[in-house]
């Protein structure tokens, strides 16, 4: 008989409130092998092991496409909701509206977003609802087969030929525009910008839309296509570098602040943008635009944290409503006594 | 035609003319829309009712914010009868646009209240004419030219307090009423009703039959439009959330609902709100995130009309199949786009049972009553949460717009159910669950709620294909056996719904089934089938989809049974012959009323006496 010899497994990765990075992890994805989608599932699934979000806390939400389907790759403890096309923005203010204390993590694709979902993200944007919106984006319609997008770059060609001759809609200036606060491109293949990114969009109280580069390896990955692998590898312009100091760890960063600015965001984290063009101030709107235009014109990805506002009230506070969740109010909060309906009554008499 | 209806009063005999009739008649009040009608007519109701006379009023107007025509109809009934009535006593004519034509209309006998310069008398010599030289008489009491406008229609009020017997005292309480916010318009509003009395005193001596005498049929009574009606049924189901959009004739309930959740909604201790309003950007999104918030356990709610319906078709689809609870208020009108969209219609119930693709089947409460908005308003959110689904409240223009007598409210006896949701604790106990399983033999599985602190409690929520965890399937079994779930569930909330409530004398053969606002018109025409033709009816007020069995069997005990309804397409009808027995089917008769105005009783008595074969 002979013996083997276990050997002693390492200690387990535990976060701050003693979660296993397995307990943030989804079902396995159907999406092809390759797709953008799944790492920025990844990103998500790291980026709440690391801030130690609560599972139970967060609603995954979506609309329609592949990029819809990826909510039930991640957080399969937090409850999820695949909707209709275009419609996730309505149920997430919903949800919101019933439960503020929820972290709502809304993916969308190109498709969903700035074509049939425009008028939803529009408004979305305008309120300034505490989510966050994430485009996977990758020009095409993936689910059926390969149809151009609104976000399809002027010029950009399909793989049967076919070229694009409308612009794009820039869903980060349009959201910049419409009033979102936290407005972010990235590309899926930039785990460190990304990852950066969504730490910092998960201690944003507002709307955080979040436009990810996502390519598609079955139809939008080839010679021609402005959103291909390659393509964005060799066009990606970060502004520059993004880190991400969460609220609970007590660390000073010695930076240089004529190239580096630091963001203290809602739940007291930081973000320390260290700047490749030194003017670029990421709270001036105008600025922000004239950079996103600029980059179009010379054919750049853009890409980094373009506009915040900390200061700005979400749609939460503007309603002003109670803390606690409205959809557990007890009886006695939501139904008014007998003698209310005497009056009303009364008045009616 | 320039008014409502051509009046089809029969001839009244020579004798009868001189009969003075008490407490028993229609007012017809013509204006141009805009022209600040509306207070006048309100106080003109609301005096009356003062008087203890049962009345109702009907607002018949136009798309339109101001220039085209409109009339105000006012029904007094000692009988208690609130329908339309289709003949007009008293006619009140101050748009020259119609004046003719609403005067041509009147039956002989009527009365007709004109601004003296539109000279009508000369149009017919079987009318009695009333002449008011209105210009004339508001100059001096409204020395601002810009309120005569809207002063000048109070003139009116105080002729017809002369004419038919209000009491002054009556037409100045109801403008306290009226303008409690704005006390200076009372006494300048007075002194006009008070110079049309004055001058009718002095020149205008009564003649015709008809009269207005106190009587006892209002004490305790409210006066309330269907939609404040619902609002407050929604408040008092404690309702957390609306989202909705824009479109007449459902703006009111949202409206309302704001109001009075301003009012009797703030937290007394922190003067936070306990519920959100929002005026979303469209249908689509309005109907999406009542979808969310019902997800996310609140009770949310929409209100809308038909075009808007159609807009939230996919979502409603979703939540029969995701089972989400959601309250749709459905003020139903005329028609698509510019159509008819101010006139009543009971118009989409065929299309909100089966709303959207697929499969699918959902449940309708339909008030007749202004006490029915605010009752059924609560019934719908317990059912909504019971069932896990969407659920319409099918009310209507007249009802939601106009304003109804009725018995003040009661106030609800059972607490609120919100349906079979799981707690962490529950979890704890039972070791998790399954979303889409038919755990009690109901159809209905157990939900949780997004925030639910438990490792157990999260599901993730799709369309159709799913099986019992909540795990997306194809398999042909999983969506047959969820499927004949949902079909079971629609069962059990066939027996949970409110009943019909039945009318029906001994040993009679002939019945007649309607639903919502057309209930009045059908208590009128009773009386009348059975006080003019001999021929008792019974009646089955039908007030939910799916239909109860109580209603099948109405049915099975009735030879022939007419199904009255304002619609062109028989649409209750149709359903009911999916529903009956094959046997049955052919007893169902159509009568249909589709004219954009509320149904009345003398329609309906013609054509059931005409096709019993008794005229």
């Amino acid at each position: 008989m002979s013996t083997t010899t276990v050997p002693p497994s390492p200690p387990k990765k535990l976060n701050r409130i003693g979660l296993e990075p397995s307990d943030y992890k989804g079902n396995r994805t159907t999406l092809c092998a390759g797709c953008g989608h799944n790492a920025i599932s990844e990103r998500i699934i790291e980026a709440c092991f690391e801030l130690g979000v609560e599972p139970h806390r967060v609603a995954k939400l979506s609309g329609i496409g592949c990029s819809s389907k990826s909510p039930a790759y991640f957080l399969a403890s937090s409850h999820g909701f695949n909707s209709v096309h275009g419609r996730m923005p309505s149920i997430a203010t919903g949800t919101m509206l019933a439960n503020r204390s929820l972290i709502s993590i809304g993916i969308s694709g190109d498709g969903d977003t700035a074509s049939i979902g425009v008028g939803q993200f529009v408004h979305l944007m305008r309120r300034n609802l505490p989510m966050i919106y994430i485009i996977e984006d990758n020009g095409v319609y993936g689910l059926t087969k390969g149809q151009f997008s609104a976000t399809a770059d002027l010029g950009s060609k399909l793989k049967n030929g076919v070229i694009n001759d409308l612009p794009p809609i820039d869903t980060c200036a349009l959201a910049i525009t419409l009033g979102a606060t936290y407005v972010a491109r990235s590309f899926s293949g930039d785990k460190k910008q990304l990852m950066a990114l969504l730490q910092g969009a998960l201690s944003h109280h507002g709307t955080v839309m979040l436009d990810v580069i996502s390519p598609c390896v079955t139809f939008n990955d080839h010679v021609g296509s402005t959103k291909s692998y390659s393509y964005v590898r060799d066009h990606d312009a970060p502004l520059g570098e993004v880190s991400y100091v969460p609220f609970f760890e007590d660390i000073t960063v010695d930076y240089d602040p004529g190239t580096t600015t630091e963001i203290t965001l809602h739940d007291g984290s930081r973000l320390l943008l260290k700047k490749l063009n030194a003017d670029f101030d990421p709270t001036n709107k105008a600025e922000t635009l004239r950079v996103l235009m600029e980059a179009h014109e010379k054919g750049e990805v853009l890409t980094g944290l373009f506009y915040v506002d900390t200061q700005k009230p979400n749609f939460m506070e503007i309603l002003n409503f109670v803390d606690e969740p409205l959809a557990t109010l007890p009886e006695s909060s939501v139904r008014p006594p007998k003698k209310v309906l005497d009056e009303v009554m009364d008045g009616l008499k | 035609m320039g008014t409502v209806d051509l009046a089809v009063r029969e001839a009244a005999t020579a004798s009868s003319r001189q009969e003075k009739v008490i407490n028993d008649l229609s007012i017809q009040v013509a204006t141009v829309n805009g022209s600040g009608s509306q207070s006048a007519n309100t106080v003109l109701l609301r005096s009356i009712f003062r008087m203890g006379i049962p009345v109702s009023g009907k607002n018949l107007f136009p798309s339109n914010i101001a220039g085209l025509p409109t009339w105000y109809t006012i029904r007094a009934s000692k009988n208690g009868y609130i329908a339309r009535r289709k003949e007009i006593d008293f006619l009140v004519a101050m748009n020259p646009e119609t004046a003719e034509e609403d005067v041509m209309s009147l039956g002989a006998g009527a009365s007709v209240v004109f601004d003296e310069k539109l000279k009508l008398q000369r149009l017919r010599d079987d009318v009695i004419f009333y002449p008011v030289p209105f210009d004339a008489l508001v100059a001096p009491v409204c020395p601002n030219a810009k309120l005569r406008k809207l002063v000048r229609n109070m003139i009116y009020d105080g002729v017809l307090s002369k004419l038919l017997g209000i009491p002054m005292e009556g037409i100045h309480e109801a403008l306290k009423q009226q303008f409690s916010k704005k006390p200076s318009a009372v006494d300048l509003n007075f002194s006009a009703a008070q110079v049309g009395y004055d001058y009718t005193e002095k020149n205008l001596p009564k003649r015709g039959r008809f009269y207005l005498e106190p009587m006892d049929a209002t004490r305790g009574k409210i006066i309330i439009d269907g939609n404040s009606a619902a609002a407050l049924g929604a408040m008092f189901a404690g309702v957390t959330v609306c989202t909705w959009y824009p479109i007449t004739p459902s703006s009111s309930l949202a409206e309302s609902l704001a109001g009075y959740m301003r009012r009797y909604r703030m937290d007394p201790e922190t003067g936070k709100a306990t519920f959100a309003i929002v005026q979303a950007e469209d249908e689509l999104a309005a109907i999406g995130m009542v979808m969310g918030a019902g997800w996310a356990g609140a009770r949310a709610m929409t209100a809308t009309s038909g075009p808007g319906i159609s807009l939230m078709a996919e979502f409603v689809g979703l939540g029969y199949y995701a089972e989400i609870p959601a309250v749709i208020f459905d003020v139903q009108r005329t028609g698509p786009s510019t159509g008819l969209p101010t006139r009543t219609q009971q118009g989409d119930i065929l299309k909100n049972a089966f709303l959207s693709h697929g499969d699918t089947r959902h449940l309708m409460l339909m008030p007749a009553s202004v006490e029915e908005c605010f009752s059924m308003a609560i019934e719908a959110f317990d059912l909504a949460e019971e069932f896990q689904t969407p659920v319409f409240v099918m009310s209507d223009l007249d009802l939601g717009m106009n304003n109804w007598m009725s018995g003040p409210f009661p106030y609800p006896e059972k607490p609120m159910n919100r349906g079979k949701v799981l707690s962490a604790e529950d979890l704890d106990r039972l070791g998790g669950f399954q979303r889409y399983r038919d755990v009690d033999g109901d159809g209905i599985g157990y939900r949780t709620l997004p925030g639910t602190r438990h490792p157990k409690a999260a599901y993730f929520t799709r369309g159709s294909g799913h099986n019992e965890r909540a795990i997306y399937s194809e398999r042909p079994e999983d969506y047959v056996n969820n499927m004949d779930r949902l079909s079971k569930k629609f069962e059990t909330a066939r027996r949970r719904v409110p009943g019909p409530l039945l009318q029906e004398p001994d040993g009679v053969e002939i019945g007649v089934i309607a639903y919502g606002s057309t209930h009045w018109a059908i208590v009128e025409s009773l009386d009348q089938l059975r006080q003019e033709y001999d021929l008792p009816v019974s009646y089955c007020r039908i007030r939910a989809f799916p239909f109860a069995e109580q209603v099948l069997d109405f049915i099975r005990r009735h030879q022939r049974i007419y199904v009255v309804e304002q619609n062109r397409d028989g649409q209750v009808y149709e359903l009911l012959r999916i529903e009956a027995d094959a046997e049955d089917i052919p007893k169902l008769q159509s009568v249909r009323h589709y004219k954009g105005l509320p149904i009345d009783a003398r329609s309906v008595t013609d054509e059931i006496v005409s096709r019993e074969g008794k005229k």
